[in-house]
């Protein structure tokens, strides 16, 4: 019997009682990876020594009876914008190609004394920009309940290693839908907490206002218990929040929603969402009903113009993180034939190592930040921020939390938006005003739609510092849908692999 | 606004130091004008009596003691450069002045 | 026919502006735990934070905030009760991060002045340097540049990078621009550097050490043609690492640019080196477009607010302003203008004054300072506070107030303490110094002296007394120097029949 479809509590628990080893648990996860990762192409480095030695301290302690961490022996897979001491960390960017780092990010030392097994690192795309994995330097990674359509961005490759089985955590970093979108299109969960809640140390930064660090799982506890092992202050991030972790696992274990408020966002739903969507977002708040909650509409009207400020803020800090990557003391070095003069080499050199995607990014970032030009883009764009998050006060005065689809599509095919920018950042439309005030939002999956019989995604936004509320509600609405289906939706995902 | 020209685009690209072909530049020019087509939005929202939010948090004063904790050692410092000499980071002659 | 200096000033009216910038001595860098040790192996003194490592953070060093603070309250700022870090953005590679971190339109602390004086002709002059802003920031690595001319940028095969240097908290001090200084600009500028010098010396905030970089100043100035009530163009001159420099480049660079606008040439606005050899002045590299910084606010960093209250306890601390406290302590001390000058050149001031605050005599302890201990210092080449204390000075000191010591035994005892012999009550013990204060002793010494130089008694007694010297001497002798030479004579001439 193998455990990889297991969650991971339940991997957890078999670790506990001894079912099965911590080393053994690995392997079995190495050979799914090597069963279907060329299809899904979900990694694009395997530390199978380390991720061994690691499973094999674990071992060794429980044998000796040491207190161990609830998810100590536990695999996962990290997003390969996290700093890990000596494994080549990338970003998805030929730029940082071979670069390995001599340091460890926060959230990856809090991983290694968890006992968590790092098994490798995940495919992205390029510094966290786009939203289908597409804009990967190593090639784009597929979708497993489709394999011709993406698995959501940037983080696919951590939402596909869920989606196929190859691990039961991973971590994600989330800009403007990163680690919810990706959840919402592969039948996964994944969680934005409150901004500051994880440590940013060592996640290569993509838009320092934006950027935070979260739990991918499958179910909404495995998240839960990811969540309290990486969140909490950090002295090495000024932004970290100096204040207890919310008992998010004990929430997501409440089961109880009753006389709970659920607002949900007029705004970012209807018009542009695909009908299967809606429908099945639908149904999921009338479980909600039925399990006590009330249901109350809220308006968010300056919600409209928050992508355009967000394509705007993510720029221009953008511009400005990724200027280091000029080839002088790691990374990627393109034209140095001892002819020419270092500013002519970093420039050869980010022409070569940045995609397209990436360029565009910068020079708009660029631009919006110029003299002459930031009033009236950076500066509007951070009025517009304070708007959303008047906005979300008001409506969290209404409502406990608030919710809609996470996306407004389901997976759409491999290449189909790759050509049309604008089209393409409307998949975060209803991901990014929860970046943008620095709330903590949940995706969790709420059925198939019925055009496509692809996942659909179920958004959970709660406010500033309270991420147990959206725990408690993403625990509740899952146990209410899984025994309406009568098993979980991940369940029903093709095999892959049948070789 | 709107309306980028191929020269800003150039002038641009020369201040984010990323060399670009002329085919490049002309098809980032008409990208970007799309782009800042859809974001110049942002205007018609952001009154002048709206503070800007640089930040999601309201923290203040995050600092840390001058105490001295251990640096990389310089093989860590310099594992990853490109170039590297006399314990130094080696690269091409530096053209310009310091600022 | 070229113009010269007065010929310049004839013509045209400067105006000043100078920029200093100033390395605290905190243990750490601006926003890592790195030593911030001069001098170190190169990149021994590095982390992902200060090499710009992908993914680091910044965080903000409690003590470079403080000492941030007490510059501006010295320089009768106000201190900002909110001010924020900003991104500037320029690529070069002694950067790491391609960025630096500093502060744009909302520094720590604005508008202050510094009152300086000069000396004219006529006596000393006073002018009032007004201080827009004092502002952090990070330093920058340090290139070493490879072939071509040793050390030269220009015609270097390549460039060694050490970021030791990069990240050392950097304070920026701007003036306002500083007009009607005539042609005492030269004078001023240095000045205005030298008590700023002094101000964060005696705030122990920086060593600032100009040959060593730790204090780093560029000069701007600009020219307008008398009664245009214009503005000229200024030139900002960099590379200016002495006081004496200070004053040659704004020298040089008012000629060159009176020059320049008498053969109605247009002045650039640029950046310029100093030549110390020359004290001439050379243009910068130019940029082929202006640069634009695309300053934002640095969203690693939170805002910092100082309470009110601490900033009152810092004010509460700060120093007695080193001008101010000059003239008191020379007022107080009755010191000639030429002694007082020695020592704040030898850097003794603050000693003598710790030895005058242990009871010791001013004039006493300044000679002693000045005067034997840096004789022995100059020989041995070291720190005249290296060889003794104020303490032990001061004792010294009071042993011959106390009559316990003569000079001439003190300065026996003092060799002995430089040599390492203890204390100087230990010396004394040790090497037997005591003055013989036993009369009756004294007096069979003089019997001796008098018995074994029969003719030159009789002289005394006939009146002639300098003929006691002898005898006197002769005392001294016997007892080893340790007897009391005016004792010795008021005894003998007693005896003699030729006391007072």
């Amino acid at each position: 019997m193998t455990f990889i479809y297991k969650s991971a509590a339940e991997m957890a628990n078999a670790l506990a009682s001894k079912e099965i080893s911590a080393v053994d648990l690995a392997n079995e996860h190495f050979d799914r990876i090597e069963s279907v990762d060329t299809d899904v192409h979900a990694f694009l480095y395997l530390d199978k020594e380390g991720a061994l030695e690691q499973a094999k301290n674990v071992d060794a302690k429980r044998a000796a009876g040491e207190k161990l961490s609830p998810l100590a022996g536990v695999p996962l897979a990290l997003k390969d914008v996290m700093a890990q001491r000596g494994i080549p960390t990338t970003c998805g960017s030929k730029i940082l190609e071979g670069w390995r780092p001599p340091y460890d990010a926060t959230v990856v030392t809090r991983l290694k004394d968890a006992g968590i097994v790092i098994l490798g690192k995940t495919n992205m795309d390029e510094f966290a920009m786009g939203s289908s994995t597409e804009n990967s330097a190593y090639g784009p990674t597929h979708n497993p309940w489709d394999l011709t359509r993406i698995p959501g961005g940037s983080g696919g490759g951590s939402s596909a290693s869920l989606a196929a089985f190859e691990a039961p955590l991973a971590i994600g970093t989330d800009t403007g839908g990163s680690i919810r979108q990706p959840a919402a299109v592969t039948g996964t969960v994944g969680v934005k907490p409150t901004y500051g809640a994880v440590s940013r140390y060592g996640l290569v930064a993509f838009s320092s206002s934006l950027d935070q660090a979260g739990p991918c799982a499958r179910t909404v506890l495995d998240a839960a218990m990811l969540h309290e092992v990486i969140a909490g202050h950090d002295k090495k991030d000024s932004s970290s929040i100096n204040a207890p972790v919310p008992q998010v696992v004990a929430a997501a274990k409440k089961l109880d929603v009753k006389g709970m408020k659920i607002g949900v966002v007029k705004e970012l739903g209807g018009e542009g969402f695909q009908k299967g969507v809606s429908e099945r977002f639908n149904e999921a708040l009338e479980e909600l009903v039925k399990a006590g909650a009330e249901i109350v509409e809220v308006s968010c009207p300056n919600f409209e113009y928050a992508l355009a400020a967000y394509y705007l803020i993510a720029p221009s800090e953008a511009s400005s993180n990724l200027a280091r990557f000029d080839s002088m003391r790691y990374g990627l070095r393109v034209g140095d034939d001892g002819s020419r003069g270092a500013e002519e080499v970093m420039s050869l050199t980010r022409q070569a190592g940045f995609g397209k995607e990436v360029k565009r990014r910068i020079i708009l970032g660029t631009y919006a930040l110029s003299s002459g030009y930031y009033d009236a883009y950076y500066g509007s764009a951070q009025r517009v921020r304070t708007l959303i998050m008047r906005d979300y006060e008001a409506a969290f005065a209404k409502a406990d939390v608030l919710v809609s689809p996470t996306a407004p599509t389901t997976a759409f095919k491999i290449g189909e938006k790759a050509n049309d920018p604008v089209a393409m950042y409307l998949n975060d439309i209803a991901t990014i005003p929860v970046n943008m005030a620095g709330i903590g939002g949940m995706s969790l999956p709420c059925g198939l739609a019925p055009e496509d019989n692809l996942p659909v995604g179920f958004q959970i936004m709660s406010p500033a510092m309270k991420d147990d509320l959206m725990y408690q509600v993403g625990g509740t609405l899952e146990a209410a849908l899984n025994s309406k289906w009568g098993s979980t939706l991940m369940s029903q995902a093709p095999a892959l692999g049948a070789k | 606004m709107a309306a980028i020209s191929r020269d800003e685009v150039a002038h641009l690209a020369r201040l984010a130091r990323i060399e670009m072909s002329s085919e490049e530049l002309d098809h980032l020019a008409s990208e970007l004008d799309q782009i800042l087509h859809a974001v110049d939005r942002v205007q018609e929202a952001a009154k002048d009596n709206v503070p800007p939010t640089s930040h999601p948090l309201p923290l203040k004063n995050v600092t840390r003691p001058d105490v001295v904790v251990a640096s990389l050692s310089p093989q860590d410092a310099l594992s990853g450069a490109p170039a590297s000499d006399e314990q130094r980071f080696k690269v091409p002659q530096i053209l310009g002045d310091a600022e | 026919m070229a113009l010269n200096y007065d010929g310049v000033i004839e013509k045209y009216e400067p105006t000043l502006g100078l920029e200093v910038h100033v390395e605290l001595n905190t243990n750490t860098k601006m926003f890592c735990g790195c030593s911030t040790e001069f001098g170190a192996e190169p990149n021994t003194q590095t982390c992902p934070v200060c090499l710009g490592l992908p993914g680091s953070l910044p965080v903000v060093n409690e003590v470079a905030i403080e000492s941030a603070i007490k510059i501006g309250l010295a320089l009768n700022c106000s201190i900002a009760p909110f001010s924020r870090f900003a991104r500037k953005n320029y690529f070069y590679p002694d950067m790491p991060k391609d960025f630096q971190i500093s502060q744009y339109d909302e520094p720590i602390c604005v508008n202050g002045f510094l009152d300086v004086e000069i000396d004219i002709d006529e006596g000393t002059k006073s002018f009032r340097v007004e201080i827009e802003r004092v502002h952090m920031e990070e330093d920058t690595g340090k290139s070493l540049h490879v072939g071509g001319a040793t050390g030269r940028i220009h015609g270097a095969e390549y460039s060694l990078l050490d970021y030791n240097r990069a990240g050392i908290p950097l304070m920026e001090i701007v003036t306002k621009m500083i007009p009607g200084t005539e042609k005492y600009a030269p004078q001023v500028a240095r000045a205005y550097v030298t008590e700023l010098r002094d101000i964060l010396r005696s705030l122990g905030v920086s060593d600032v050490k100009m040959e060593q970089g730790s204090l780093r100043c560029d000069a701007n100035v600009s020219l307008s043609p008398r009664g245009s009530g214009k503005l000229g163009t200024r030139s900002e001159t960099k590379n200016v690492n002495s006081l004496r420099s200070v004053e040659r480049a704004i020298h040089g660079e008012m000629i060159r640019q009176g020059n320049l606008l008498e053969n109605g040439e247009r002045i650039i606005q640029e950046t310029r080196h100093f030549l110390e050899e020359s004290g001439e002045t050379r243009p910068g590299r130019s940029k082929e477009t202006a640069e634009d910084y695309r300053y934002f606010q640095e969203p690693d960093l939170v805002p910092v607010a100082p309470e009110a209250s601490w900033i009152e306890e810092i004010r509460a601390t700060l120093p007695e302003r080193p001008s101010v406290r000059r003239k008191r302590l020379q007022a107080e001390w009755a010191v000639p203008d030429k002694e007082m000058t020695a020592m704040i050149n030898a850097e003794l001031l603050d000693t003598v004054e710790a030895t005058v605050k242990l009871g010791a005599d001013p004039t006493k302890a300044r000679t002693w300072w000045l005067g034997e201990i840096s004789r022995v210092a100059n020989e041995k080449e070291v720190e005249a506070t290296s060889l003794m204390n104020p303490a032990q000075v001061a004792e010294v000191i009071g042993l011959v107030a106390s009559g316990e010591l003569t000079d001439k035994l003190a300065r026996q005892v003092v060799e002995g303490v430089i040599a390492g012999e203890g204390s100087p009550r230990e010396v004394i013990e040790k090497r037997g110094l005591k003055v013989v204060s036993d009369d009756s002793a004294l007096m069979a010494a003089i019997e001796a002296a008098i018995s074994s130089q029969p003719d030159t008694a009789q002289r005394v007694r006939d009146g002639n007394i300098p003929a006691a010297g002898a005898l006197i001497g002769a005392v001294m002798k016997a007892t080893g120097g340790q007897a009391d030479a005016a004792r010795v004579r008021e005894l003998l001439l007693n005896h003699l029949g030729q006391g007072a």
